[in-house]
C-alpha cells in the first residue's frame, strides 16, 4: 500500500494543465510558440510563418510540450513533454533532426553553452544526456543512447539552464531546492560534482536564469511559489538578494484579490542588456518589472505593466540585449479540452530604456495586435486564431486552470499529510484488531 | 504486508533498554513520501543550540566579553540512526566532535533524544556532542550541512529495498552519492555495514563507480578505531551478531576529481 501512495507522488502533476510556451531566437530569427502537443514557429526574418520537417524519422509530439530551448548558438531548437519524447530541431532551415525518447515524461530540457549535448529532466528527477547535433557528415548516430549525469531525489525539476561561461548546469526543484553542478569536460561520464545548492525559496521553485555582467561574472536570478525573485552567488551557494512581489502588493492587485497564494511567480526573463528581469506573477494580468543590478548585487522594484484584465502570461521570452519581451498565454491538459482551446494569446511589450527609471509618467504598454511586427500573419501562426471572441473564452479558461493548478502545487504537502495520517490510523486499528 | 528482510526493524525486541517498547514503531518509514516536520531552510537556519547546548549556548548573542570563541561544526552524521547505539558508542571517542543522528521515524527519534538527555543526565560533562533530529536524509541532506563540512557519515544496516523498482529507495545511490561528497570534505570516510549481501554489494558497486570515492585501503580500516563499532555498537547490529549473521561492510574516502 505504500507502493501506491509513492506512485501517486510521482505522477501527482499529471492532470495539472500545461501552460503555453514561448521561445525567442537569440539572434532574433524566429520565435517559438507550444501549446499543447503543437509547436509553432514564426519565421521574423522572412515574415511567415515555419512549416516544420521531421528528419528524425521519430514520432511527432503527441502530448503537452513541457519544455522548448534555443540553443546558446541560435541553431539549435528542443522540444519535450509528456510524450516522453524530446525533440533536437535544427533552426536553419527548420527541421527535425533527432527524436529521442526518454522513459519517463520530460519536465525540462536545455543545450550545453557549445550546443554539443542536450540534457532533459525527467518526472523522476533524473538528469539525461545526449549528443545534440549531427556528425560532421550530417549524420545522427542511430543507436546512442541518453546516459543520465545526475539526479534531484524523486522531485520534479521545473527548469534547467546551463550557465553562459558553460562551466555548470542549474537544476531547480518543486521541493525548494536549486542544485548547481559543474558540467565536467566529458559529461557522458556523470556530473557528479556539487558545486552549491541555491537555498532559500520556501516554496516550488518555478523558474531559474542566469545572467552576467557584460564580459564578467555570472549570476543566478530564480522565482518560486514563495512570491519571491532571488538572486544568487551561484558558485558560493550566497544568496545575495530577495525581492518579494508582495511588497508591492498596491501595485499588483484590486484591494478585494489580496490572496497570498495567487502571487506565485510563475516566470522570469532577462531582458534590456540584462539589466531588467521581467517576471510574470500567477494572479497578475501584466508584468512586474525588478531593476537588476549586478554590480550592487541588487533586485529593485521598477514598475507594474498592465494588460487587459484577462491576460496573465503563462511564459515570457526576450533576446537578453533587446527590449522586446514576448509574453503567451494558453494552456492545454484541461478538462474538456477541445482543439479550439489551444488556442493561446500573443502580446508583445517593447522595453524602453526609459523603463529603468521607474517613470511613472510614462507608459509602456503591450503592442496593440495591429503594431505587432508582421501583424496578423505572426498572431494567426502563433496563437491559432484572431478571433476575437473566441479568445475571450479562452483566456477565461486558462485562467481558472491557471488558478486551480497553482493552488494544487501549493497546497500539494497538506494533502498528503493528511492522507499519510489517515493510512497511519487505519494501520493502528488493524493493529489493535488483531 | 509482505516480509522484506530480517535485518529490518530495530522495532524494540532487543530489551536493552526497558523503555524502548513504549517507543515501538513501525518497521519501515517510506523516504518519499512529502515531509511534514520541519526542515531547515538552508544549513544557517539549522538551530544548534537546540542541540548542543554546551557548545551554542542560547544567550550567546548578548556575550558582551568580546571572546568570540568559533563554536564547532557538526563533523559526524549517522544516516538512519536507529535508536541511536553508533552514536553513544562515538562519543567518548571523539568528545570534541559534534556528531548528529539522522532518523525518519518519530518515535525512534524521539527515544533517541530521551537516550540522549539520560546519558547527559547521569554522566556530567560527557554526550553532549551528540544528538538527533528526524529528517528524510534522502531529501534534505543540503538542509543541515555546508559544503565539505563532514568528515565521517555513517550508514550501518540500512533498509533492503529489495524489490528492483524501490532500489532509488536505497540510501546509498549514485544519485545520493553525489550529495553525500557535496557535504563531506576531502578525505572524509564515509563508512556502510549491512547483513544482507546484494545490498552489500549494490553499496561497494556504487561507491566504487563513483568518481569523488575511492574505497580505504584494508591496513587503514584494521587500525581504524571506529571501523569495531558498525558491527557492535549498533541495536541493528548487536541483534546480527546474536543471531551469528554474516556482515558486509564499505569504507570509502572523499577524494577530490581527476579530470583526464
Ligand atoms: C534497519 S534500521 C538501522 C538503524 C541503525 N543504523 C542500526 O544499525 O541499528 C534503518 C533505519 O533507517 C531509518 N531510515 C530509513 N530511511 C530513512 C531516511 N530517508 N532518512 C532518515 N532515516 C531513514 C529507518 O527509520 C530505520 O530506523
Amino acid at each position: 500500500m505504500e507502493d501506491t501512495a509513492v506512485e501517486e507522488a510521482e505522477v501527482s502533476g499529471a492532470a495539472e494543465f500545461a501552460p503555453a510556451l514561448v521561445a525567442a531566437h537569440p539572434f532574433g530569427h524566429s520565435v517559438a510558440v507550444a501549446v499543447g502537443p503543437d509547436l509553432r514557429v514564426f519565421d521574423l526574418q522572412g515574415g511567415c510563418a515555419v512549416s516544420l520537417s521531421d528528419d528524425s524519422g521519430g514520432p511527432a509530439h503527441s502530448d503537452a510540450i513541457r519544455a522548448i530551448t534555443f540553443g546558446a548558438g541560435g541553431d539549435l531548437f528542443a522540444s519535450a513533454g509528456d510524450d516522453k519524447l524530446v525533440k533536437v530541431w535544427k533552426t536553419g532551415p527548420w527541421r527535425c533532426i533527432r527524436t529521442i525518447t526518454s522513459e519517463k515524461r520530460v519536465s525540462a530540457v536545455a543545450f550545453s553553452n557549445d550546443g554539443l549535448y542536450v540534457a532533459f529532466a525527467d518526472k523522476f528527477g533524473v538528469v539525461w544526456l545526449e549528443a545534440a547535433g549531427e556528425d560532421d557528415e550530417g549524420h545522427v548516430s542511430a543507436d546512442s543512447k541518453p546516459v543520465s549525469i545526475f539526479g534531484h531525489y524523486c522531485s520534479i525539476i521545473t527548469s534547467m539552464k546551463f550557465s553562459p561561461d558553460g562551466r555548470f548546469i542549474a537544476t531547480a526543484d518543486r521541493d525548494f531546492k536549486i542544485r548547481v553542478t559543474l558540467f565536467p569536460k566529458n559529461p557522458m561520464k556523470g556530473a557528479t560534482e556539487i558545486q552549491s545548492f541555491c537555498l532559500g525559496h520556501t516554496e516550488f521553485v518555478s523558474c531559474i536564469a542566469f545572467t552576467r555582467i557584460s564580459g564578467g561574472s555570472c549570476f543566478l536570478l530564480s522565482g518560486g511559489g514563495d512570491s519571491a525573485v532571488r538572486l544568487w552567488d551561484h558558485i558560493n551557494g550566497c544568496l545575495l538578494d530577495t525581492y518579494d512581489v508582495r511588497d508591492n502588493v498596491g501595485e499588483l492587485s484590486e484591494p478585494n484579490e489580496t490572496e497570498d497564494s495567487n502571487l506565485a511567480i510563475g516566470n522570469i526573463c532577462l531582458t534590456n542588456n540584462n539589466s531588467m528581469v521581467a517576471v510574470a506573477i500567477q494572479s497578475l494580468n501584466g508584468l512586474m518589472l525588478l531593476a537588476c543590478d549586478l554590480v550592487a548585487k541588487k533586485l529593485s522594484f521598477l514598475k507594474v505593466i498592465r494588460t487587459e484584465k484577462s491576460y496573465i502570461p503563462t511564459s515570457l521570452a526576450s533576446r537578453c540585449w533587446e527590449g522586446l519581451l514576448w509574453t503567451v498565454m494558453g494552456a492545454s491538459n484541461m478538462p474538456n479540452q477541445s482543439v479550439s482551446q489551444l488556442l493561446t494569446r500573443v502580446k508583445i511589450i517593447p522595453l524602453a530604456q526609459k523603463d529603468v527609471q521607474a517613470s511613472a509618467g510614462h507608459d509602456s504598454a503591450a503592442l496593440d495586435d495591429t503594431e505587432v511586427p508582421h501583424g496578423e500573419k505572426l498572431l494567426l501562426a502563433l496563437q491559432g486564431s484572431l478571433d476575437g471572441s473566441k479568445q475571450e473564452e479562452v483566456l477565461a479558461a486558462v485562467l481558472a486552470a491557471l488558478k486551480v493548478s497553482m493552488h494544487k502545487m501549493l497546497v500539494k504537502k497538506n494533502y498528503s499529510e493528511e492522507r499519510r495520517e489517515q493510512r497511519k490510523r487505519g494501520r493502528n486499528d488493524k493493529k489493535i484488531k488483531n | 504486508m509482505t516480509r522484506t528482510s530480517g535485518a529490518n526493524g530495530g522495532g524494540g525486541q532487543s530489551g536493552k533498554l526497558p523503555r524502548k517498547r513504549f517507543y515501538r514503531a513501525r518497521a519501515h518509514s517510506n523516504p518519499l513520501s512529502d515531509s511534514h516536520f520541519p526542515i531547515p531552510i538552508s544549513p544557517d537556519d539549522f538551530d544548534l543550540s537546540q542541540h548542543y547546548p554546551r557548545y551554542y549556548p542560547a544567550d550567546k548573542g548578548e556575550r558582551g566579553d568580546g571572546e568570540e570563541v568559533e563554536a564547532p561544526l557538526i563533523r559526524f552524521a549517522d544516516v538512519g540512526c536507529g535508536f541511536g547505539g553508533l552514536l553513544v558508542g562515538l562519543s567518548p571517542l571523539f568528545p570534541d566532535k559534534l556528531m548528529i543522528g539522522m532518523e525518519l521515524r518519530d518515535k525512534v527519534t524521539e527515544y533517541v533524544k530521551e537516550r540522549v538527555l539520560a546519558l547527559r543526565a547521569s554522566n556530567p560533562g560527557q554526550y553532549d556532542n551528540i544528538s538527533v533530529v528526524r529528517t528524510n536524509s534522502m531529501k534534505y541532506i543540503p538542509n543541515y550541512f555546508r559544503k565539505a563540512q563532514l568528515s565521517k557519515m555513517f550508514f550501518l544496516f540500512p533498509d533492503p529495498h529489495f524489490k528492483e523498482k524501490n532500489h532509488r529507495r536505497r540510501v546509498i545511490s549514485m544519485q545520493l552519492l553525489d550529495e553525500y561528497a557535496f557535504v563531506m570534505g576531502v578525505g572524509g570516510i564515509i563508512y556502510t555495514i549491512t547483513d544482507v549481501e546484494e545490498l552489500g554489494v549494490w553499496m561497494r558497486s556504487c561507491l566504487e563507480k563513483h568518481p569523488l570515492f575511492e574505497a580505504v585501503p584494508e591496513e587503514e580500516i584494521e587500525v581504524d578505531p571506529v571501523v569495531k563499532l558498525l558491527s557492535t555498537a549498533t541495536e541493528e547490529g548487536q541483534k546480527v551478531a546474536r543471531n551469528g549473521g554474516q556482515t558486509f561492510q564499505a569504507i570509502f574516502r572523499r577524494i577530490s576529481l581527476q579530470e583526464e
